[in-house]
């Protein structure tokens, strides 16, 4: 008989895309509702309350409500790249399994990882658009600009979801995500410039806030949505999210192999 | 398929993990259309050859060949015409019965709407089509057996890999699940299995290698395995727990000399191995020796099992 090589199906990170909005499709209510209530929350209760006791000198240029909201925009994308990167890609290493059940089919690694990477990005960009009308509504988009912060949400996603993949692949309990809740995400998110300038930082602590990509995230959606933004720094912060995105999925990649490849 | 007519060859086969083998260098010939069964004690190497077969594990050393193409290199490929039953389910308990094989198929780039059609008879098949929309997480552990059973014959494999099927499901469960193994047997597919049930595997199997500690230490029909490793009966005769106690078994035991071809002594029976149980209780019962209870029975793979592998837990 002759060996018929059947051809390996097309587009099989699509089919892994396809299988996380089926799970989606159950939850997607919830989740832009507390992507809806979520920038409510802030922009009412610290923008427009705290607001008005910070910055009493005018430092910032701009209302501390301007200045905050595409901060925790980008804080946001973060968020969401991180969660779906931890419990959930946590589960399905060792609760349901079912990346090995996906591997027992054409499916490789690498589809796994873009299928699934795709999917995070995808739940970044809605909470961003969401964002972003509440932010519109509040009156603090002051540029056309601001609706480039639907892909750079997007990429802030994917810098943060990439290395939490590889972070989770070498986990061998689900305790390490409160450790890096604690010592990683909260952190970043209070020293990235969300909430004061950098600039208000001790010099010497300031260089880890440049290594932070959320604030080269925040840099770049303050800088849309106020139009100060310029061509060459914004160009070097996306590079340097795409960096950590890339070498993320080059780690997620190893790990992920590691792990399911025994 | 192979050009050595086999649809798995493999040769020198090892799996290691750090500096535990666990498989440790076997040889296999699977051909078109067997149903070819893998025996042997918990921890023997069965899982991990089958997913060495399944291409999900690459072997460690040695060559291995699936419907004529190198696992090493084709994995993907192979994947495409394999279905795979994995020994702990790997089903998406979130999605409802009819997704986890919807879905599924899609990963094998099969038409959605072929999907359903097939999704709907596999349902038939294994007899869960009145649950098709229901949560995976509810169902009972065999109803989820069925449904993995199911979802590995969702892309018309040629080939299936079922790691223990069967535990854990009620007889009547195991039976559907026989006779649905039967019936694709007799469509063509191979069928490869491991199996703790010693009559799941003379029922099910055609061939099969029984493995301990890493290799195979017998191969064959269930049949000629009885022939080769066992008598064609055994006598079993029980006694009081303390009459077997100490050295009083082995003194039962010697005076029985020559009555069989092999006597074991067992905490609470004698097994008395022969081609003729009838005529071997006349000489015990002519040698003096009276047990509480008498039986005699065709020897079984479990025998063979036994005798291959000891009645000694080795975890
Ligand atoms: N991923 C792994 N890492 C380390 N050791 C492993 C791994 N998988 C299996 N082993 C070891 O290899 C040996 C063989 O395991 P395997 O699962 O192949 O046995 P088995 O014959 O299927 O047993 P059972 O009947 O209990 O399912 C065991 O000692 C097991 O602990
Ligand atoms: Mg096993």
């Amino acid at each position: 008989m002759a060996t018929t090589v059947r051809a390996v199906p097309r587009g099989r990170a699509a089919h892994v895309l396809a299988y996380h909005l089926v799970g989606y499709r159950r939850t997607w209510r919830a989740t832009v509702f507390s992507s809806f209530l979520l920038p409510v929350i802030y922009l009412a209760g610290i923008g427009l309350g705290v607001g008005g006791y910070v910055d009493r000198g005018h430092h910032l240029g701009v209302a501390y409500l301007s200045f905050l909201a595409p901060g925790v925009l980008a804080t946001t994308a973060l968020t969401i790249g991180v969660e779906e990167s931890t419990y959930r890609v946590f589960s399905q290493f060792e609760w349901d399994r079912t990346y090995e059940a996906m591997l027992a089919t054409p499916l490789r690694v690498v589809d796994l990882l873009l299928g699934q990477l795709a999917f995070v990005v995808f739940r970044a960009l809605v909470a961003v658009v969401v964002f972003l009308a509440v932010m519109a509504a509040f009156g603090t988009v002051h540029s056309p600009w601001a609706v480039a912060v639907v892909p750079v949400g997007g990429l802030i996603a994917l810098a943060c979801a990439a290395p939490t993949f590889a972070f989770t692949a070498t986990q061998s309990s689900a305790q390490g995500f409160s450790v890096l809740q604690r010592f990683a995400v909260i952190p970043v998110q209070l020293f990235s410039g969300v909430f004061f300038p950098v600039s208000q930082l001790p010099a010497p602590v300031r260089p880890l806030a440049y290594l932070s990509p959320l604030w080269h995230g925040v840099e770049l959606c303050r800088g849309l949505t106020l139009g100060t933004l310029h061509p060459w720094p914004a160009l070097g912060h996306l590079a340097y999210l795409a960096v950590w995105a890339g070498v993320g999925f080059a780690l997620a990649a190893r790990t992920f192999r590691r792990r399911l490849v025994v | 398929m192979g050009g050595d007519g086999y649809l798995i060859s493999a040769t020198g086969l090892v799996k290691r993990f750090g500096d535990f083998t666990a498989v440790a260098g076997i040889d296999l010939g699977v051909r078109r259309g067997e149903a070819f069964g893998f025996l042997g004690p918990n921890g023997a190497g069965k899982s991990s050859t089958m997913r060495m077969i399944g291409c999900v594990s690459p072997p460690s050393e040695g060559r291995l060949s699936i419907l004529g193409l190198d696992a090493a290199s084709h994995g993907p490929q192979i994947r495409a015409r394999l279905g795979v039953v994995p020994q702990q389910d790997s089903l998406d308990v979130e999605l409802t019965v009819l997704e986890n094989l919807t879905i599924y198929a899609r990963y094998f780039g099969i038409p959605r709407a072929v999907a359903q059609r097939r999704a709907a008879e596999l349902l038939d098949f294994v007899q869960l089509a009145d649950r098709a929309g229901d949560r995976v997480e509810p169902l009972s552990g065999g109803m989820k057996r069925r449904l993995t059973i199911a979802r590995s014959l969702v892309n018309e494999p040629e080939l299936v890999l079922l790691d223990e099927p069967t535990t854990g499901l009620d007889p009547q469960a195991r039976h559907l699940v026989w006779e649905r193994l039967y019936r694709l047997k007799q469509r063509g597919v191979t069928l490869v299995l491991t199996t703790h049930y010693m009559d799941e595997a003379e029922q099910l199997c055609d061939r099969l290698v029984v493995m301990d500690g890493g290799r195979i230490v017998a191969e064959g029909s269930p049949s000629a395995l009885i022939a080769r490793f066992s008598t064609r009966e055994v006598v079993e005769l029980r006694f009081d727990l303390a009459d077997l106690d100490g050295a009083r078994g082995r003194d039962i035991a010697d005076t029985l000399t020559g009555l069989a071809d092999r006597v074991e002594v067992l905490p609470d029976r004698l097994l008395l191995y022969t081609a003729d149980g009838d005529a071997t209780v006349t000489a015990v019962t002519d040698r003096g020796v009276e047990p509480m209870s008498v039986l005699v029975r065709r020897s079984s793979l479990e025998d063979v099992f036994l005798r291959l592998t000891g009645r000694t837990l080795v975890d």
